[in-house]
């Protein structure tokens, strides 16, 4: 087995109108059955990505939303929200889904998987992944 | 291809999964285990009602490992390991009860 590689997906994009949402959860969930340490992080419009309450009845798309929620089983619970892109849409965390993932070195608790993060230090995320993808 | 059910004729792709999710109905499983060479007893339905339900929660097939990892959390330890879960689905429990369940195949199966 090769040595586990860090990998940052980017999503900037909002959910429906493109694929790129769509396929970047694909790609995540297939990392994970490798193995990889898989992080993603939402920026731009790419927040509305697993914004609460997402309605495609008159899109006549696949609401792909609670998919994000099986994240926690695959092991992704690394999830960086860019805290300027939020507040540029008047978003707060709360508007956000509330992704958990259940933590196996304490007990199974449940435990948040979001984490608020500043421009600055979604730089130094990148800084030390070595993939990026971005979407 | 296609397989009929209950005098239905229900269309299926090349690896035997249907072709639309929203025709299933029991049935179809055990038809498509008939083909298999399966009959299908109580513990392989609670598999594929599983994965009924993790669909309808998700709206994905879950990955092997996580499907195991589920189970043992709803069934018990017994039933969350790989070798009770490959008795019950030779061919893979990932596909062959996906199949069965009217889910597309996994996502994150190779």
């Amino acid at each position: 087995m090769s040595e586990t590689k860090k990998f940052l997906f980017v999503n900037r994009k909002a959910p429906y109108g493109t694929i790129y949402a769509w396929e970047s959860l694909e790609v995540v969930l297939i990392s994970a059955a490798f193995e990889q340490d898989a992080r993603m992080a939402f920026i731009d419009d790419g927040v509305y990505q697993i914004a609460k309450g997402q309605d495609t009845s008159e899109l006549g798309i696949k609401n792909f939303s609670p998919t994000y929620n099986a994240l926690g089983d695959y092991d992704i619970n690394k999830i960086y929200v860019e805290k300027e892109s939020l507040e540029a849409r008047g978003l707060t965390v709360d508007d956000l889904l509330p992704l958990t993932y259940e933590d196996e070195d304490d007990d199974w608790a449940e435990k948040d998987s979001i984490k608020v993060v500043s421009s600055a230090e979604l730089a130094e995320l990148m800084d030390q992944s070595d993939v990026i993808l971005s979407f | 291809m296609s397989i009929e059910v209950n005098g239905k004729t229900l269309e299926t792709d090349e690896e035997g999964y249907l072709a639309d999710l929203n025709q299933w109905e029991p049935g179809c499983a055990d038809v498509m285990a008939a083909i298999d060479d399966t009959v299908l007893n109580e513990n392989h339905w609670e598999v594929i009602n599983f994965l009924r339900e993790y669909y309808e929660e998700y709206q994905i097939a879950p990955a092997v490992r996580v499907l195991t990892k589920a189970i043992g959390k709803k069934l018990g330890k017994d039933k969350g390991n790989s070798k009770y879960l490959y008795e019950l689905f030779p061919y893979g429990p990932g596909k062959q009860a996906c199949k069965y369940a009217g889910l597309p195949k996994p996502t994150g199966c190779v």
